[in-house]
C-alpha cells in the first residue's frame, strides 16, 4: 500500500518540476526594459521574461532535422524559402563535410528554414527586441551595453571577414547567463529582422523607420556612438526572408513565466 | 534692332577674353554642347582599373548601354610596411575600381557583396540622378547581388562609395573609388593619365605600430587620423611604384578624396597645375599651386611636365604627408631642361663660411658643456626633439620611404665618424638602411661640436644601438676633414 502512493508522490513532484525548470539547454532571461537603438529615450521598451538558447543552432543539429524533413533537404528546398545559398557549404543532402563542423553554428539557413526547424522542437526565433536585451550581457553583467571595452570588443568581430571555417561553439565564452555566441560568432536571424525599416536601404528622412542610412541614421539614434547596433540593424534590413549567407544562423526562444522559475 | 543685339551676344561668346575660362568638360554652356546628342546604341562592358591606373579614353561619339559589375570584398592589406588592415573595397583594393563612362550613357550597374563578407553594403555614385545616387537600389546582403541602371546625365568627375550604415565606417576602411563621366565631346588628349585618391583612416594602434590594426571609432569621430594616405596605402606611389612620365608629357591627375574626414591641399611639388578643373566640374582655373578637394569630392589637374626628375604628390597640410603617409613621387624621366631648372650650382653659394645656417636656442643661451655621458645624453635629447624628431620621429622609427629609421639602425651602428659627418654637412642621394632604400634630402643643420656630439651620443644610447659615445673632440675632427 505504501509504495504506490510514494510512487504517485514522486511522480507529482518530478511533473512539477519539469513544468517549471528551465531546460538544460536554454537560459532564463529576466526581461525588463530597454531602449533600443531607434527607439525614443523617454519611451523605453519592454521585453517580457523568455528563455534562450544557450548557443546557435549546430550543424549537427540540423543534420537531424534535414534527416526527418526530407522537404528541407538542400536539394529539395524550393526558392521561394531558401536562396541558392542555401547549405551550399555542406558536402551533401545529409552530409556535413569539412566546411561545417558538427558542433559549429549552422549558416546559410533562411528564415523559413530556421523558423520550421524551431517549431519542430516547440521554440519560436527571438524576436529582434529579445535578442539585442539579452545581447546587452557580457561575461560579468547583464548591461554592459554603455561599456566602451565591450563595444570595442563587438566592433572589432564586426570588422573582420567571415573565417571559412566556423569554430567549434564550445571554445566560446559564456555570458553572465551561460549564453554563447550573441557576439563573435554569426550574425543570428530574429523573427522580425525586417520590423526596423520595410524598405531597407532608404536614406530618406522623411520616415524613422527609413532612416537608419548617412544622415538619417545620425539623427534618429539614441546613441549614435554605437556603431556596433549600427551594423546589426543595418545587416538585418539588408536581408529578405529566403536569404542565406555565409554567417548567419539562428538559435531559438521560448515565452517564459514571468517569475523565475525554481531550479 | 532685335538683330543687332543678337549679333553682339553671339560675337561676345565668340570672343575668348570675355568668356571665362572654357573647358573640354563644358557641357550645357557650351554651344556646341547644346546641340542634340547621338542617339543610344550598342552595348560595352567598362573597362575597370585599379590606382593609379586609368582605363584609355572614350572614342564613341555616341552613348551606350555599358555595363559595370563591381565586387566588394573585405580584404586585410597593408597599409604601411608592417602594418596590415582589415580594408572594405569595391574590387579588392582601395580606391575602388575607376568606371570610365560618356554623358548620356546608361549604365548597367551589377554590385556583387561576396559571400565571405560580414556586412551588407551599397553604392552611392554622386554621378547618379536620382535618389540615394544608387544606395537604395544596390543595397546588398553578403552573398548576394543587386542591380540597377542610371543614365549619365553630367559629365564630370565624381566620387562613389558605400552609404550603408554606419557610413562614416564604411568609407573609413576604404570603400570609395572615382567615376568618369566624360562630356559628349570628348576631352582633350594628354600623354598620361593617373588615378589618385586620398583616404584617411583610424586604427587602434598608433601610426606606424606593427601588426592587423582594427578601426577606431573613437579616433574617427574625433577626426583624429592616424593615417592620411593616397591609393590605400603608406607608400603606394614611391619607391618602384611611382608614377612615371617622361619630359615633355602632359598628365592629368584624377585626384578624389574620400574622407571620411578631412579636406585635402592637394599639391605637387615642383609644378604648377597648368589647368585645375576645382571640384571637378566643368570650368578650369590656370595656373594653380595648392588645390582643395573636398572630402566625397575630386578634382582634375592638368600640367605639362617641363623638366625632369621626381615631384611629389602630397597633402600640403603637411605633417599628414611627413608624419601620417599622404606623399607619392611623379617621376619625370628623360633629359632636363637647364634653362627650365638648373638643379643645384656649387654648394660653397649655399654654404656660406664659418657658420651655421639654422641657429638653435642652445648656442643663443651657451648651454653648459656636458660633464659626462649622462649630461651628454640628457642635453642630446633635447637637440633630438628640436632637430630631428620632426623627420624621424620620436621614437626614431623614421618614416617608411622618406626618412630613414634612426632605431636599431645598422647604417648608424656601423661607422661613428660617416653619423658625424651625416649631422655635420646634412646628406643627399640613396642610402641604404636596415634593407631599406631611402633617397631624399637631410639639411644641413648648423650644430655646434657640441651638440653634434650629444645628440648623437643621445640617438646611440636609445632604441637597441650601438651605446657609442660621441664627444666634441671627434666632432672637430670630422668636421676638420671636410
Amino acid at each position: 500500500m505504501k509504495l504506490p502512493i510514494l510512487f504517485l508522490l514522486t511522480f507529482a513532484a518530478i511533473a512539477a518540476a519539469t513544468e517549471q525548470a528551465i531546460p538544460a539547454d536554454m537560459a532564463w532571461v529576466e526581461g525588463g526594459e530597454y531602449v533600443p537603438m531607434f527607439g525614443e529615450r523617454s519611451k523605453p521598451r519592454k521585453v517580457a521574461p523568455f528563455l534562450l538558447d544557450r548557443r546557435p543552432v549546430t550543424n549537427a543539429e540540423f543534420l537531424e532535422f534535414v534527416r526527418e524533413h526530407p522537404e528541407w533537404r538542400r536539394s529539395n528546398s524550393k526558392r521561394l524559402f531558401s536562396d541558392i545559398g542555401y547549405l551550399s557549404h555542406w558536402a551533401g543532402d545529409l552530409e556535413l563535410g569539412e566546411n561545417a563542423p558538427p558542433n559549429a553554428a549552422v549558416v546559410r539557413v533562411s528564415w523559413f528554414a530556421a523558423r520550421a526547424y524551431l517549431k519542430n522542437i516547440k521554440k519560436r526565433l527571438p524576436r529582434e527586441d529579445e535578442w539585442e536585451f539579452a545581447a546587452r550581457a557580457d561575461p560579468t553583467q547583464a548591461n554592459a551595453s554603455k561599456d566602451p571595452v565591450f563595444l570595442a570588443r563587438i566592433l572589432k568581430w564586426y570588422g573582420q571577414p567571415s573565417p571559412a571555417r566556423l569554430p567549434d561553439l564550445i571554445t566560446l565564452p559564456p555570458d553572465i547567463r551561460g549564453v554563447v555566441g550573441l557576439h563573435g560568432n554569426v550574425w543570428e536571424w530574429v523573427v522580425d529582422f525586417n520590423n526596423q525599416m520595410v524598405t531597407g536601404a532608404a536614406r530618406d528622412d522623411t520616415s524613422l523607420d527609413r532612416a537608419l542610412f548617412c544622415a538619417g541614421g545620425a539623427v534618429n539614434a539614441t546613441d549614435a556612438a554605437n556603431y556596433a547596433a549600427f551594423m546589426r540593424y543595418a545587416f538585418r534590413s539588408s536581408l529578405e526572408g529566403n536569404y542565406t549567407t555565409t554567417n548567419l544562423g539562428f538559435r531559438g526562444a521560448r515565452d517564459a513565466e514571468t517569475t523565475p522559475p525554481t531550479p | 534692332m532685335k538683330t543687332t543685339l543678337l549679333t553682339i551676344a553671339i560675337t561676345a561668346m565668340a570672343l575668348p577674353q570675355m568668356t571665362s575660362a572654357q573647358s573640354t568638360i563644358t557641357a550645357s554652356t557650351n554651344p556646341a554642347s547644346l546641340a542634340k546628342d547621338a542617339p543610344l546604341q550598342g552595348e560595352e562592358i567598362a573597362v575597370l582599373t585599379d590606382a593609379p591606373n586609368v582605363p584609355p579614353p572614350i572614342t564613341r561619339r555616341h552613348p551606350t548601354n555599358v555595363k559595370v559589375e563591381i565586387e566588394v570584398t573585405e580584404v586585410v592589406k597593408r597599409m604601411a610596411d608592417g602594418v596590415d588592415y582589415t580594408f572594405w573595397t569595391f574590387g579588392g583594393s582601395v580606391p575602388g575600381k575607376f568606371i570610365r563612362v560618356r554623358q548620356n550613357d546608361v549604365v548597367d550597374f551589377t554590385l556583387k557583396n561576396h559571400p565571405s563578407s560580414k556586412m551588407p553594403h551599397n553604392i552611392d555614385l554622386h554621378a547618379v540622378t536620382g535618389p540615394g545616387g544608387g544606395a537604395k537600389a544596390t543595397f546588398t546582403a553578403p552573398g548576394h547581388q543587386t542591380n540597377f541602371t542610371f543614365k549619365a546625365l553630367n559629365p564630370g568627375l565624381f566620387i562613389y562609395h558605400c552609404a550603408t550604415a554606419p557610413v562614416g565606417m564604411h568609407i573609413a576602411n576604404g570603400m570609395y573609388g572615382l567615376i568618369l563621366v566624360e562630356p559628349k565631346e570628348g576631352m582633350a588628349p594628354v600623354d598620361k593619365e593617373f588615378y589618385v585618391v586620398q583616404g584617411d583612416f583610424y586604427t587602434t594602434g598608433d601610426y606606424g605600430e606593427p601588426g592587423l590594426q582594427g578601426f577606431n571609432m573613437e579616433k574617427a569621430i574625433e577626426e583624429d587620423a592616424d593615417y592620411v594616405v593616397f591609393n590605400g596605402s603608406v607608400g603606394s606611389m614611391t619607391g618602384e611604384k611611382a608614377l612615371k612620365a617622361t619630359k615633355g608629357d602632359t598628365v592629368r591627375l584624377f585626384v578624389g578624396n574620400g574622407g571620411p574626414n578631412l579636406v585635402s591641399s592637394f599639391h605637387v611639388i615642383g609644378e604648377i597645375f597648368d589647368r585645375v578643373y576645382q571640384e571637378a566640374g566643368s570650368r578650369y582655373q590656370e595656373n594653380v599651386q595648392t588645390t582643395l578637394v573636398p572630402a566625397g569630392g575630386s578634382t582634375i589637374c592638368e600640367f605639362k611636365l617641363d623638366t625632369n626628375g621626381d615631384f611629389i604628390l602630397v597633402d600640403h597640410s603637411i605633417f599628414r604627408a611627413f608624419n601620417k603617409g599622404a606623399l607619392g613621387i611623379l617621376h619625370a624621366d628623360g633629359e632636363g631642361d637647364l634653362m627650365v631648372f638648373s638643379g643645384q650650382k656649387k654648394d660653397e653659394v649655399y654654404l656660406p663660411e664659418g657658420g651655421a645656417i639654422q641657429t638653435i636656442p642652445s648656442e643663443t643661451t651657451a648651454a653648459p658643456v656636458a660633464k659626462n655621458k649622462e649630461e651628454r645624453i640628457a642635453a642630446g635629447q633635447l637637440v633630438y626633439g628640436q632637430n630631428c624628431a620632426a623627420c624621424h620621429m620620436p621614437t626614431g622609427t623614421g618614416v617608411p620611404a622618406a626618412f630613414p629609421p634612426l632605431a636599431k639602425s645598422d647604417y648608424l651602428n656601423a661607422d661613428v665618424d660617416r653619423a658625424i659627418s651625416t649631422v655635420l654637412h646634412g646628406l643627399q642621394g640613396e642610402v641604404v638602411v636596415n634593407g631599406a632604400k631611402f633617397n631624399s634630402i637631410m639639411p644641413l643643420l648648423g650644430l655646434n661640436d657640441e651638440n653634434v656630439a650629444n645628440v648623437l651620443t643621445y640617438v646611440y644610447s636609445q632604441w637597441d644601438n650601438s651605446g657609442a659615445e660621441v664627444t666634441p673632440e671627434q666632432v672637430a675632427k670630422v668636421r676638420a676633414k671636410k
